[in-house]
């Protein structure tokens, strides 16, 4: 029963992650209706920010809650400006282009980011220093939930909650949904489209970046590559709750999540990658829309 | 006042190729500037290449707003008219006349004969190798050039040639050339299978599914270690034989240089009589707009899956020709970069084009293998270039012309005066 708890946990910690870089998909999917390939990179690009800044702080003996509050904001605010530039470059010259060519390019921004990072640092895996501390009051059920497990948990729900209340309540959310709704309609009562875009893939990558930031310093290692996996799970996630709607890419995400503990848990570990890609292959056959998306007839 | 008008303008792109400069610093600064070691924790201050940033950038920028200027410059003044007038008429004299044509091709004939008898062995190799490069290309061509079906994982039918001949000769001792019609046929039957649920779905899942299809063949060849030798690979696979001769390296491998020159051939003449036909059209018809061709009666899923059987033909045949050339294969020559090398050869040399595709091919696979010093960054350019094209040349480098039909209303009235 133990060993149950465990994988659940794991698999919520894993679906948490999935969220932050699936939050980024689905909002982009639905503004302008692009797979933004290079999203796993920026998540990738988040992950390395922060382990270069919190080894920076460490070195010159900040205190531990400084390190974390600074590393968090940096690999953010840095992600968000690399969402925001690739957007700009790869994008934007492409809005009226035909639809292979924006994913193309998507795909050519996703390999230059890789390489841009394999050679400005490194080729191998780094070890990542864990930024949350062991908590004391967590010592009795550390056998099934660990303290970095929880702080992910924590954080990733308050994140998606906020995300939720912004995209609800204020100004540019609303603006944003009307971007999402129509495009022209929306430019014809005034909000500025582009600006809009812009917002959407600094949000997205930022969310990207907290995730890449959690997730490798829970599991301690980094290197170039992270990003393409994760960025196909993430997706995978996002499709499963239908591409588009930010509950389903949440939904998507804890299901692919447990998913994928349990199955690693209970059958076997090598196969941990094909489980998610096999998931994926069968809901775009069986169910192309997802879980909670709408099924709508392209518009002539 | 116009020199006045001019300076101005000039100040200004030079203020915005500042700011942008500096944007890119500071975006670059961490990854750039920074590198640490965690484990010794020490720190390396790069300053050096934020300044190339900078400088680059700056240069970069400016380069751009003229190029962009110019273009504008052309556009509205009537030369590029007459500049496109001349190059129609070039090309016409060329397609009428086709002397030079064919001169070029004789040239490139004769080059191409003679090339494993001018140049060393090792040369040879690494033209075998662009030329299998010219044969995926070609067969990604079909599906995503000219059917417009975005296939990110062909480097799986690739894989599944390979491991068809290379694990047949190991059971069964199967020879080259029974077991490529094996290969291409193993390949058919995948794309097929792939292909037939997923071609329902819009272009950019495609994409996906095909990208999560290439990773599943390669971690299952990973894994499976009983049935594939897992990441340790199969060596000792036998070179292509002919009736039975043996023959010493060099030979073998001029012969290899031969069969590849015979394949190219083989594909290029199917590919042309493809374009060209009925299917060929239905292709280029859905490629432009799948609805107004559903309303036309072009059965959608069988078109589409044609082309995608056909692509995954030809990277079978190429998969064992692979496993034949290197005698060793294992499931880390069959990565997502490998997918992505053939897609930026389809690209970069023009959706649609066959002499573009095997243009691009010879320059992007053979100019990193000699220009050493540049092949650190040959994914970076990869990359690049798969923006940059989409960017600024979406045609490619030779685009495709499409077949046109022009009625010559003068022919006919002076027929009749005559």
């Amino acid at each position: 029963m133990d060993y149950f708890i465990e994988l659940f946990f794991s698999g919520l910690t894993r679906g948490s992650i999935y969220a932050l870089i699936a939050l980024g998909y689905t909002m982009v999917y639905g503004i302008i209706g692009l797979i933004n390939f290079a999203h796993g990179e920026i998540y990738m690009i988040g992950a390395f920010t922060a382990l270069i800044v919190s080894t920076v702080l460490s070195i010159y003996n900040m205190p531990l809650a400084a390190i974390l509050v600074l590393t968090v904001l940096a690999s953010a605010i840095w992600a968000g400006a690399y969402g925001f530039t690739v957007e700009k470059l790869a994008y934007k010259p492409l809005r009226k282009a035909p639809r292979l060519s924006p994913l193309i390019s998507a795909i050519g921004m996703s390999i230059f980011l890789q390489n841009y990072v394999l050679l400005a640092q490194t080729p191998d895996f780094l070890p990542f220093p864990p930024l949350i501390p062991e908590f004391a009051f967590m010592e009795p059920v550390s056998g099934v939930i660990g303290s970095s497990e929880l702080v992910i948990l924590t954080m990733t729900t308050s994140l998606m909650l906020l995300l939720t209340l912004f995209i609800k309540f204020t100004r540019l959310g609303k603006a944003m949904r009307a971007t999402a709704q129509d495009r022209t309609m929306a430019r014809l009562v005034g909000i500025n489209v582009n600006m809009i875009i812009s917002a959407t893939f600094i949000i997205g990558s930022g969310l990207a970046a907290i995730g890449g930031l959690l997730i490798a310093s829970h599991i301690g290692q980094i290197n170039f590559f992270i990003g393409f996996i994760a960025g196909i799970k993430a997706f995978t996630a996002a499709v499963l709750g239908g591409i588009g709607s930010v509950p389903g890419a949440v939904l998507g995400s804890f299901i692919l999540g447990l998913t994928e503990s349990f199955a690693t848990g209970y059958v076997s570990s090598d196969y941990e990658d094909v489980f998610a890609f096999s998931l994926l292959v069968l809901i775009l056959i069986f169910r192309p829309a997802g879980l909670l998306g709408k099924s709508s007839a392209e518009k002539v | 006042m116009a020199r006045k008008r001019t300076i101005m303008i000039f100040l200004r792109d030079v203020r915005g190729a500042l700011l942008i400069s500096l944007w890119f610093m500071f975006l670059t600064f961490p990854i750039m500037v920074i590198k640490v070691n965690p484990i010794e924790r020490t720190v390396v201050w790069r300053w050096d290449n934020m300044a190339y940033v900078g400088l680059l950038s700056f240069l970069l920028y400016l380069a751009g707003r003229q190029y962009l200027k110019y273009r504008e410059r052309r556009l509205e003044s009537s030369r590029r008219q007459s500049m496109e007038e001349k190059t129609k008429r070039f090309l016409r004299r060329l397609s009428e006349n086709p002397v030079p044509a064919y001169t070029l091709m004789a040239v490139a004939g004769v080059f191409a004969l003679s090339f494993p008898f001018v140049f060393s062995t090792y040369q040879t190799n690494i033209m075998i190798t662009a030329l299998m490069y010219v044969v995926l290309g070609l067969g990604l061509n079909i599906v995503v050039g000219v059917a417009g079906l975005l296939d990110l994982g062909y480097v799986a039918f690739y894989a599944v040639g390979a491991y068809s001949y290379a694990l047949l000769n190991l059971h069964f001792g199967v020879g080259f050339w029974f077991a490529l019609p094996i290969g291409a046929l193993l390949g058919m039957t995948f794309g097929i299978l792939l292909g037939f649920p997923v071609l329902r779905l819009r272009g950019d899942y495609l994409a996906i599914v095909t990208l999560g299809f290439g990773e599943i063949i390669r971690l299952i060849l990973e894994n499976w270690n009983e049935f594939s030798k897992g990441p340790s690979g199969i060596s000792n696979i036998p070179r292509p034989g002919l009736f039975g001769l043996e023959m010493p390296l060099e030979t073998a491998i001029t012969y290899l240089y031969f069969l590849m020159i015979g394949l190219v051939l083989f594909t290029v003449f199917v590919v042309r009589r493809l374009q060209d036909s009925r299917i060929g059209r239905a292709w280029y018809a859905l490629r432009e707009d799948e609805i107004a061709c559903q309303a036309m009666g072009i059965d959608k899923t069988r078109t589409k899956l044609t082309a995608f059987a056909l692509g995954a033909t030809w990277a079978g045949m190429a998969g064992v020709i692979f496993a034949a050339k290197t005698t060793f294969i294992n499931p880390a020559s069959f990565t997502f970069l490998e997918s992505a090398i053939i897609l930026c050869i389809v690209v970069l040399g023009g959706m649609g084009s066959i002499v573009g595709v095997i243009l691009a091919a010879l320059i992007l696979i053979l100019l990193p293998e000699y220009l050493r010093a540049f092949s650190d960054y040959r994914m970076l350019v990869f990359g690049a270039v798969l923006v940059l094209m989409m960017v600024f040349r979406p045609q490619g480098l030779i685009g495709h012309r499409r077949r046109t039909y022009t009625i010559k209303p003068d022919a006919g009235r002076s027929g009749n005066a005559a």
